[in-house]
């Protein structure tokens, strides 16, 4: 997937500038930066919620906007941050949403079982009849990633997944991510504003800083002392921690 | 199944209330009779009873699956054809038929109601969109207003034009007028449920939001208004014939979706049947309480689902958004069905 030369404004105020990067297929990148440095609305464009002023984003050789939106629900998935959901859908009812690209209203026992594995694999089988909306929020959005996994795409877009766990269920959240890469095969994409979660789990780091991309790298060549403190204009020191660099900031 | 016990005892009560409900009337019609070909009973049969029977199942069903699709694409359990502005539009629409075309025939008057319903509806989803409110009630009280605005505008022109004496039977829904001939347009509601069957996968995906249908591929936009529009003219057809009747969009899909959830494909058949049975048994009971005369089916409906709503949100406050579970709560949720049944009657 190729993103080339992105603008995006709005009411007058560019949010995204000419924006420029690939990402890397099977791997894990985190987009970083403060706030309202573009990153969300890059990822709402990448994934075709977001209409884009002018630029290319490049999926598969053909642009995102002459694929057809049912064929590209095969191929890319995006999650958004679902914070209050009304609905009264059983968790396994919302899982077989993920097959809807596939087979519309007409499940096929294929489906079916692409269901059950993708609820066994998000450990969701006791919880599989429970409402939704009854759910905590942990269990929630592992109900989510199991209807992406079941929607079966190559690409895993996730709008800041960790937003609103508290610790425990943030780090399994990432810890699942990097076995949607590691285990599945999956590249997944996320907006996340807690950098340590970036460094330790991702293998990319892309940071943006006013629309622009400030820093693309791997994780070892984003998270230095300088880029960081010139990104989010803190005093930040590098720590390692098992082989990876953490940040601590002040 | 315990899931499809519930649909086939709902299925049950509609059949016996609806062979009841053919015996009950101003001329005693017995069975008997009209097995011995009695053709005075035959009569009253198939050109009074047979067609308010048929109405007002069309009603039942019609009113509660357009209250069901609204409410799931708006992602709100307030909304309603009441509470969207949908029976108010479709009064315009009727007044504008009358005043423009004076001459004009039963199926004339409803296409007016049809343009007028869905339009007004458009413009309800429309506007709340637009304005994105915080708190879920300001959407229905939204809707209530933008309503009386519409019945204002109604009230004005009939009044200026002599028309109220006609108006009013469109206002107050009442089954007394529902013979042979005058009714037939209702059943446009069987086939616009039945393609809200078709879509109802569609229609849940929608009421997850925009980009969670984006995501599936599902055209949000298109199906929201193919959804509106159904619900639009399912309420039409009904206010046509029938008139207003209020409160069945509303409580019937709450109730249900307590019990079966919010998923359309599994919850629209018991709505359908409760809907009907909820009608009908608020017919039935307008037309014995005072005998040979009856009450209008929206008196009752008003009072019956005016209580049923409050109960409703004393649940709500007591337990929470917290389902009943037909699993450990098999009897219950019989009991509490067989209740409200009871209630229409009693009040």
């Amino acid at each position: 997937m190729r993103i080339k030369e992105l603008t995006k404004k709005y009411d007058g105020k560019t949010v995204v500038d000419g924006v420029t990067f690939e990402i890397p297929k099977g791997k894990v990148l985190s987009l970083i930066g403060p706030n309202g440095a573009g990153k969300s609305t890059v990822m709402g464009i990448i994934s075709r919620l977001i209409a884009r002023d002018s630029g290319q984003v490049s999926f598969a050789g053909t642009d995102i906007k002459k694929w057809k939106s049912r064929d590209l629900s095969r191929r890319l998935a995006i999650l958004t941050q679902s914070n209050h959901v009304q609905m009264k859908l059983t968790v396994r009812e919302l899982v077989s949403f993920g097959r809807f690209p596939y087979s519309g209203s007409r499940r096929t026992k294929e489906d079916e079982e692409i269901i059950d594995k993708a609820v066994a694999y998000m450990e969701l089988q006791d919880i599989q009849d429970q409402f939704i909306d009854e759910l905590s929020g942990g269990q929630r959005q592992r109900a989510y990633i199991a209807m992406v996994i079941a929607q079966d795409t190559e690409y895993i877009l996730l709008d800041e997944p960790t937003n609103n766990l508290d610790i425990y269920h943030a780090t399994n959240m990432m810890k699942i991510v990097r076995r949607l890469c590691d285990e599945l095969g999956k590249t997944v994409i996320l907006v996340l504003h807690e950098i340590n979660y970036a460094a330790f789990y991702s293998d990319y780091i892309c940071a943006f800083v006013d629309g622009k991309i400030a820093k693309f790298g791997t994780v070892k060549e984003v998270m230095t002392k300088e880029t960081l403190s010139a990104i989010y204009k803190v005093d930040f020191e590098i720590l390692e921690i098992s082989g990876k660099p953490l940040s601590i900031y002040y | 199944m315990k899931e499809r016990s519930m649909t086939a005892i709902l299925a049950v009560i509609l059949l016996i209330l609806a062979f009841l409900s053919l015996f009950v009337g101003v001329i005693n019609l017995d069975p008997a009779s009209l097995l011995a070909g009695d053709m005075e009973q035959w009569g009253v049969f198939l050109v009074s009873r047979l067609p308010r029977l048929l109405a007002i199942l069309c009603t039942g069903v019609g009113m509660s699956v357009a209250g069901l699709i609204m409410q799931q694409l708006c992602m709100n359990k307030f909304v309603s054809p009441t509470t969207g502005a949908t029976i108010s539009s479709a009064q315009l629409g009727i007044l504008l038929a009358l005043l423009f075309m004076p001459e004009s025939t039963l199926w004339g008057r409803a296409v007016f109601a049809f343009a007028a319903a869905i339009l007004g509806t458009w413009i309800f989803v429309w506007f709340i969109q637009r304005v994105q409110f915080k708190d879920v009630v300001m959407v229905p009280l939204v809707g209530i207003m933008f309503g009386n605005v519409i019945g204002g505008v109604t009230n004005y022109l009939a009044y200026k034009y002599e028309m109220t004496q006609a108006l009013s039977s469109w206002l107050v829904g009442h089954f007394s007028l529902v013979l042979r001939g005058r009714y037939e347009i209702v059943y446009l509601v069987v086939p616009l449920v039945i393609l809200a069957f078709v879509f109802a996968n569609h229609f849940n995906i929608v009421g997850m939001g925009k980009d969670f249908s984006r995501n599936l591929g599902v055209p949000y936009l298109l199906v929201l208004f193919l959804g509106l529009t159904i619900a639009a003219m399912i309420t039409a057809s009904v206010v046509v014939v029938v008139g207003s009747i209020s409160y069945i969009g509303l409580i019937v899909p709450n109730i249900v979706s307590m019990f079966k959830g919010d998923r359309i494909r599994g919850a629209l058949i018991d709505t359908a049947l409760f809907g009907a049975i909820f009608v009908l048994v608020c017919d039935m009971t307008g037309r014995i309480m005072i005998a040979p005369y009856e009450l209008p089916i929206e008196l009752i409906v008003g009072i019956v689902g005016s209580l049923l709503f409050i109960g409703l949100l004393f649940y709500r406050l007591k337990h929470g958004r917290k389902a009943v579970r037909l699993k450990n709560l098999w009897d219950g949720g019989c009991r509490a069905s067989a209740g409200s049944v009871d209630g229409g009657e009693s009040s």
